[in-house]
């Protein structure tokens, strides 16, 4: 049993998803979505446990012997991930059942728990697999069942939101299946290690650089790293309050693992930055991210969307990290792939909560909700403070690895330009604050506190934001032994 | 002539740029959908392409023939799941469209913009 976790992991779920529209009942649709995800954490838990004791596992799918067969490989890197994901999911799915009862027609909500399992499925498939065609079988699960997530939003516009990311979502997967076919043709392998083999070998080559653009703009649409995010704030304003909380702290993050596989075990950290000068183009977009979208984030009068501009803002943060291309540099992005999860997690089901009681998520809606709604808005102040980076917060530990990072490198103005970051979420997360806090209700609104049901997963996140802000020895453990792995200089 | 050797390619550079400007430019939501479909047509030829070997032939192992050429099944395979990953992605476009047309009784994308505001 325990020799066949990696497979079990992602196949329990993708077995479980049609079971979930099949049985054509709500409650139980639920009920199947909840058994996946937590087995999923269940599992991951214990493959990152055994992978942190004993080293990386290799499972040969069907027993068929890498390189020919698919290969499924779990070391501290994508261990991490695999638990990001499946913590989500584990925290979203008991949130999901009275939050999506509101938002999405009752016809459709075993359909949206079995496109919700598909999307974690694929999620988990993309973290584990060793193959890169894998990797673009399971991409598109992912992508294909967030697409029509996002298209079950309450507003019609969410329809628009969900096709427009369905266009640029699928050039991004073209571009990368372009790139590994031209890998191929060059190596004859799709194994990843195998890969990392052959290639340093091909340097000279002129089909190899060509392979490596198609793949790193069809991973950084994926990510949504500036100026290629623009799928990103209408499909997370508009998506259904679980969807965005679900998809806003995992989506975007399997895809900067996805960079990090690529151009780090793949390629090669020496091919990617001494050779193709990947720093060259990362650090500067990343850099532009956090000062635009910050600032777009400011003006922006529906929350959920403020929120979706600073999670680009916050994309440049993970992205600048790995452009340092250190092991304190990557260690910020790794740890940040966590730390923000948790943050976006905890605002975005805030969100939900007001969406919820109050039915809109506009800021003008929101006078005085520190009154009528204390739980859920001292949650979002909570996660605010995560995203400004206050001491005692995981947004702190993230900023204080990534400015290291930065010092290190001698790269002052970098460093300033983290902290000026900071201080515009202070005015974006301040805005929410101001109208909660020190206005008056509307009498005839009579909001209600949100149900115990949405905000014990919300407040979860909320202690999970303090406990690994306060003591993340854990947390960096984790995230330096896959920095060094991923740059070839750990044991 | 020079490049006739690479005569797949060339289809594939040609079909690649005109689903891509065709993507890009039309502002017809099903027109958008039909771009893509050309678009990841390319990338099947530019696969199976690949697979091919000069003089190779399908790869069937008969015993007491050893010296045979054959070409390679896996790109083919590879693109048999794409293929389908684009059957479902335009199915998945193509009922957004019809769903959009419903909500916005559009589909184009000028004036969903004005709508969207």
């Amino acid at each position: 049993m325990s020799h066949h976790l990696p497979v079990l992991l992602v196949v329990i779920p993708l077995v479980a998803a049609p079971f979930a529209a099949l049985v054509n009942r709500p409650r139980v649709s639920w009920a199947i979505a909840l058994g996946s995800a937590w087995w999923a954490l269940y599992a991951s838990l214990a493959l990152l446990r055994q992978v942190m004791a004993d080293g990386p596992i290799h499972y040969a799918l069907g027993a068929w012997a890498a390189p020919y067969g698919i290969e499924y490989v779990v070391d501290p890197a994508n261990a991490w991930v695999l638990l990001i994901v499946a913590l989500m999911g584990a925290v979203v799915t008991p949130y999901a059942r009275l939050s999506i009862e509101r938002e999405v027609s009752r016809d459709r909500i075993p359909l949206f728990y079995a496109a919700f399992i598909l999307c974690m499925t694929g999620l988990l498939g993309i973290a584990i697999t060793g193959d890169v065609f894998n990797v673009f079988v399971f991409l598109e699960i992912s992508s294909l069942s967030a697409y029509a997530l996002i298209a079950l939003g309450p507003d019609r516009r969410a329809l628009t939101a969900s096709y427009q990311y369905l266009i640029m979502g699928s050039v991004g997967a073209t571009f990368i299946v372009i790139g590994i076919g031209l890998l191929y043709v060059m190596t004859g392998t799709l194994n990843m290690a195998d890969l990392a083999e052959i290639l340093p070998q091909l340097e000279a080559n002129r089909t190899i650089p060509v392979a490596f653009t198609f793949l790193t703009v069809g991973i950084t649409l994926k990510l949504a790293l500036f100026p290629l995010h623009l799928w990103l704030p209408n499909a997370y304003a508009y998506a259904p309050s679980a969807v965005t909380a679900f998809i806003a702290s995992t989506a975007t993050k399997v895809a900067v693992y996805l960079l990090l596989r690529f151009f780090f075990t793949v390629f090669g950290a020496a091919f990617s930055f001494d050779v193709m000068h990947l720093d060259k183009i990362l650090m500067p977009l990343a850099l532009i991210a956090i000062l635009t979208m910050s600032l777009v984030a400011i003006y922006q009068d529906n929350v959920k969307r403020l929120l979706a501009y600073s999670s680009v803002a916050q994309i440049g943060y993970m992205v600048l990290g790995i452009s340092f291309a250190s092991v304190l540099g990557l260690t910020a992005g790794i740890l940040h792939l966590f730390n923000h999860a948790l943050m976006k997690g905890t605002l975005f089901m805030a969100m939900g909560c007001v969406m919820y009681s109050v039915g809109s998520v506009r800021i003008e809606r929101m006078n005085g909700l520190g009154r009528a709604m204390p739980w859920t808005m001292a949650a979002f102040v909570a996660g605010g403070l995560s995203i400004i980076g206050v001491p005692l917060t995981v947004g702190f530990i993230s900023k204080w690895y990534l400015i290291q990072a930065a010092l290190e490198r001698g790269l002052w103005p970098v460093a300033a330009v983290v902290l000026i970051g900071s201080l515009m979420a202070v005015v974006y997360v301040w805005k929410v604050v101001e109208v909660a806090y020190f206005r008056d209700v509307d009498p005839d609104e009579g909001v209600t506190e949100a149900p115990l049901s949405l905000l014990i997963p919300t407040w979860a996140l909320v202690i999970a934001n303090f406990w690994f802000g306060i003591d993340a020895t854990a947390t960096v453990g984790v995230a330096e032994r896959a920095a060094e792995l991923l740059l070839g200089v750990g044991p | 002539m020079i490049g006739l050797g690479l005569f797949n390619y060339w289809v594939v550079i040609f079909l690649m740029m005109v689903g891509f400007y065709t993507l890009i430019a039309r502002g017809n939501l099903i027109k958008k959908i039909i771009g893509l479909n050309v678009f990841q047509t390319s990338v099947f030829i530019l696969y199976i392409t690949m697979g091919k070997i000069t003089g190779g032939t399908a790869p069937i192992f008969i015993e007491g023939q050893e010296d045979v050429v054959y070409s390679n099944p896996i790109p083919h395979v590879l693109i048999l799941t794409a293929i389908v990953v684009g059957v479902a992605t335009s199915a998945l476009g193509l009922s957004l469209v019809v769903r959009i047309n419903e909500a916005f009784g559009t589909i184009e994308e000028d004036e969903l913009e004005e709508m969207v505001q």
